[in-house]
This record gives C-alpha cells, structure tokens and sequence, in this order.
C-alpha cells in the first residue's frame, strides 16, 4: 500500500518537461509557417520590385517586344512567347515519348531487369544538371542538327515556323534539350500512375476479348490518364522555369520572330542574361518579367494540385 | 477453318496494330534512353581527358588567348562551401517542419495549407530564388554592406532543397508505424523524447537518402548562383571569404562555356565531369541503399 503511494506520487510530468515538450512542438510549428512566409516573400518581394515598371508600362509590357535599355523602353512580348512556344512544343514532343516510355516500363514485352535499367536510366538523366545539357548542347547537339536545319529550311521553309535561315542557336535546339529534361518527368510520373491502375481492370479487359493495345488505349490509359495529366503539368511548369540549358542554347536574342530556326528569348533567360549586370528602371522591368514567369508557373502548378486531388485514382 | 480460330493469327488486323503499337513503344523507350547515353559518354570523353592533378590545385585563369586555362580550385571548393551553407539551412528547417506536418499536425486546414505550399514551392522556377535572394540580400547589402555573396547563394540553394527536405521528412515519418509510438507513449515518455529517441531514427535512412538527394540535386543548380553568389577567380581562404563574391562548378560551367576559347571550354567539360561523376555516383549509391531497405524491411 506504501510502496503503491510512493509509485503514483510522481505519475504527473515535471513542469520542466512540459515546458521542453510544448518548445519542441513550437518550434516544429514555427519551421513549418516558414514554408509559407518564403513563398509569400517570395510572391511579394519580386511584386514590389517590378511596381516600378507596372505602374508604367501596365499590361502593355506584356504585348510589346521593345526592349531597349539605351531609350529606357521595355516589353517583354519576345520572351513571353518564346517561354510558351518552348515549353509547349517541347511538351508536344516529349508527352508521346514519355508516355511511350512509361508503357514500355509497365508493360511485359521484356524481361523486368530490362525494364528496371531503362527506368533507372530515365531517372538518372533527371539528375544530370541543366548547366551540363546545356554545355553538351552547345559542343555536340548544335553541330549535329546544323545539316538537318538547313535540310528543313530549305524544304520547310515555306511554314513560318521554319522560315529564317538557320544560324547557330535557336529556340528549335533549346525545344530539344527541353524534352531532354523534361522526358524522365512525364515517364516517372506516367509510370507511378500506370502501376496503380488495378490489375483486375486489365484481367476484365483481356476477360472480354480485348487484345493488348486495345486494353492499354480504351482501359488503362483512360483510368491513368488524371495522373499523367497532372505530370504533364508539373513538366509544363518545369520547362516555363527552366533556365540555364535554354539560356545556353537559345541565342538570346530580343528580335521577334515566328521562326524556331532563328535565336530567341524565353523569360527566365531573359533574366539570367541581364540581371547581373542590369540597373535602374531595367531592373524593375526584369522583376516585372519575373513576376509574369512566377505567376504563370504557379497558375500550372496550382493548376496540376487540383487535378491531382479532384481526379486521384478511386479504386 | 473452325480449328485455325484457336491458334494465334499474325495477320489479324489487331495482332498486325498490337505489334506495331508494341515496337512503337519499345522505340520511345530507346529514345528515352538515348540522351543519357549520349551524355554521360561526351562527359566521360571530353572531360575524363582533361583530368589532371594540377585541376584540382589550382585558380582558374582569366579567359583570354591563354593556352593554360588553370584548375578549378576555387569552384570546388566554392561548390562545397555554398552546398554546405544551404544544407545547414534547409536541414533544419525543413526536418523540422517535416516532424510538425507527420507527428503533430492533424489533417486540419493548416497542415493542408502546408503541404499544399510545400508543392507550389517546389514548382518555383529556380532563376526565381535567385531573384528573390538579389532583391532581399544581394540589392540592399544586408549582410554587412557585401552585395554578391557565397553567403546569399547559399541562402538562394537552400530554397529550392527546402520543400524537398520537408516532403521526404513528412513522407518518411508518415511510413513508422503507429505501434511504435504508441509503445513509447505508453511507458511515458513525451511526445519529443518519442519523436527524437524513436521516430526520428526508425525514418533516419529513408530522410537521409531524400535529403542526400536533394543535396545533389542543389550542387547542380546554377540560375540561383548567377547573380547572389556569382563567380569567382581566387582562392577561398577563410572565413571571410563568405561575404565575397563565390565560384562554384555549375557557374563556372555557365561562364567557361560560352567563352570562345577553347581552354576555358575544356575547363568547363572537366567541371563537368566532376559534377555529373559525384552526382550519379550519389544517385546511383543511394538508389542501391534504398532498394536495399527495402528488402531488409522490418515490420
């Protein structure tokens, strides 16, 4: 009965304890907020910078491609289409390729330690740095096409996409090595979601006659296709942000043009090429740029989240 | 006739679109592969061949009509130190943001908005941290009046590591399972000797292989660096040297790549032998450990 006593006597924690636990859950709290506040410093601190420029230029910023330090005037209608133009056709070519990729992976036309290195290759090319695919691009990718630009120049050149003599970079070179990096994205993504399509959907499917391909196009693919949306959002946003292999490759230059075989601009090269060495009102008008390449990005991404939650796979 | 019904007719039209859809798919897949290939054997090449001991002991040399472009030195070094700096910001942080989301947070509207802000940072555009950090740090010379820094682009890094290290911490706590805490909780011990004596260490491989991940994946990063840290010729000698102007490998790439002589692109294929050789060999090392863990498994 004593000894009971002495044994419950200390049941409740020590203050000193509590206090340590409720410090340790505050600071798990505080860490986590500063998710938040940075994205909305972020969102608020590139605005604020570009004010300069948006009370001036206004929404005309977005549709003139005037873009002379030297008479203080700025538009930034060059770089926007070319972010969208790159992005979007790079989009166009890798989204068969990936998608082809990640059937490949998921199907059983070989062996699986076949499937698997190829996976892990496409993962791996993920890691490669941009900076490095730009650098090879520039050495090995740019001699490579040159022949075939002029080839496609010359029987293409009556579509307005290839309307400009070729010369070195270009925004058709900087739409390659887009797909390059985008690849293992749409793949890993299409393949994550492939995988979780139930098995007994394809069983049902091949029950009722269904040959293979016919399964993969009228089953499958429909039931995967809300994730390999959502992946092929996440690479939109990704190729809109992408930064240095396009800057290296692009040509940088701010002369409108419809053409891909003539060199372009897209916003986060814009930025990379001038920031450093930028100063007054152009500073404020590459934050302006920049805020245009942040709110588009975020728009995709948002964008991509919802179709995630709204369309998640309900098996 | 009726017999032949049963056996595996090759001219069927949709046997004839089955094999075309199927090599169809097997040549996306050896597309896919192809860029890697190409790659990592140009690096292996054009950089392997550039690898002498005086590279990694020496300053780069100023471009100009100079045969002898120097080393990377500094770059090295520089890469080193700016990863460390963003490690020793996004670890903390993002573990323990990842603890509150896994272990304290219940589902509610806040963690949800967390969560949800820890995707939408990860869509940031890179060059956009780098812009951020020039605005903040860089233009207005808070750290003690210097404007380009190693400091800052360690800062600019430690952005983009950020969502990663909280989603693998989050995703990595998510996986102990409850009976584990529950156990701990029952003989009395409080919820952060629970978190720091037994969850944390039950996740402890699966966050430092995302973590280890996410370090490689920043050492690679360059558009934040073009403008916080920028590039550097000399020799990082102490401490001080943080409030300076860094180089780094991945800038030093950027820059040597678009000189127009060929000793500096030579250098630039040598960085990048070293880097994409460090970061594969990460990739590769943790992929193995992780499937690894997956096998020995317990629970």
């Amino acid at each position: 009965m004593e000894e009971k006593l002495t044994l419950f006597k200390n049941r409740k924690r020590f203050g000193i304890e509590k206090n340590i636990d409720l410090i340790f859950k505050n600071t798990a709290l505080a860490l986590s907020s500063l998710v938040a506040i940075v994205l909305f410093g972020i969102i608020l601190v590139v605005f604020f910078q570009s004010f300069e420029s948006f009370s001036r230029y206004g929404l005309n910023f977005l549709v003139t491609s005037e873009w002379n330090p030297v008479k203080d005037e700025y538009g930034a209608f060059t770089a926007i289409y070319g972010t969208l133009v790159t992005s979007l056709l790079s989009l166009l070519i890798t989204i068969p390729l990936g998608v082809g990729t990640a059937i490949f992976i998921t199907e059983d036309f070989v062996p699986k330690f076949v499937r698997e290195i190829v996976g892990s290759f496409v993962e791996l090319l993920a890691a490669i740095p941009s900076v490095v695919l730009g650098l090879w691009a520039i050495f090995v990718m740019e001699p490579f096409f040159r022949e075939f630009f002029v080839f496609l120049h010359k029987f293409f050149g009556w579509i307005p996409l290839f309307s400009s003599e070729p010369a070195g970079r270009n925004s058709l070179l900087a739409i390659l090595i887009l797909v390059v990096m985008l690849l293992p994205i749409v793949t890993s993504i299409a393949r994550d979601t492939l995988n979780q399509v139930p098995k007994k959907l394809r069983n049902a499917a091949y029950g009722i006659g269904a040959s293979r391909w016919k399964t993969i196009f009228s089953v499958i693919l429909p039931a995967a296709l809300s994730g390999i949306m959502a992946g092929v959002l996440l690479a939109l946003g990704r190729a809109m942000g992408e930064t240095m292999a396009v800057t290296m490759i692009i040509g940088n230059s701010n002369a409108f043009s419809w053409s891909l075989l003539s060199p372009g601009y897209t916003i986060s090269s814009m930025l990379a090429n001038q920031f450093g060495e930028a100063d007054g009102s152009q500073v404020s008008s590459l934050f302006y740029a920049a805020f245009v390449l942040m709110i588009l990005s975020l728009v995709v991404n948002i964008f991509a989240q919802w179709l995630v939650k709204k369309f998640s796979l309900k098996y | 006739m009726i017999m032949n019904s049963l056996y595996y007719q090759k001219k069927l039209s949709r046997n004839v679109g089955d094999k075309f859809f199927t090599s169809l798919s097997v040549f996306c897949a050896l597309i896919a592969i192809l860029p890697l290939i190409f790659v990592v054997t140009y690096i292996l090449i054009k950089g392997g061949s550039q690898i002498t001991p005086e590279l990694f002991t020496l300053e780069p040399n100023p471009p100009g009509d100079d045969l002898d472009a120097g080393g990377i030195n500094p770059a090295l070094v520089g890469t080193l130190v700016i990863t460390t700096i963003a490690s020793l910001i996004s670890i903390p942080v993002g573990v323990g943001g990842g603890i509150y989301l896994a272990e304290y947070s219940k589902g509610g509207a806040f963690s949800r908005f967390i969560r949800f802000g820890v995707n939408v940072l990860a869509g940031v555009p890179s060059i956009i941290a780098g812009v951020f950090i020039y605005a903040l740090i860089v233009s207005t010379k808070i750290l003690f009046g210097s404007m380009y820094s190693g400091l800052a682009g360690g800062m600019a890094l430690s952005i983009l590591m950020l969502p990663t290290v909280i989603k693998t911490t989050d995703e990595g706590l998510k996986l102990v399972p409850n009976e584990l805490r529950y156990a701990s909780l029952g003989i009395g011990a409080s919820m952060y000797t629970t978190i720091l004596k037994i969850t944390l260490p039950t996740a402890f491989r699966s966050i430092a292989t995302g973590v280890v991940l996410g370090i490689a994946r920043a050492a690679g990063e360059t558009a934040p660096l073009i403008f916080t840290a920028l590039f550097s010729y000399y020799y990082i000698v102490g401490i001080e040297d943080l409030f300076y102007e860094m180089g780094s490998l991945a800038v030093l790439i950027y820059n040597f790549a678009l000189e127009p002589y060929d000793a500096q692109n030579k250098l630039a294929w040598a960085a990048s032998f070293i880097l994409v050789i460090s970061i594969l060999t990460v990739n590769i090392f943790s992929r193995i450990l992780a499937a690894f863990t997956e096998k020995t498994k317990r629970v």
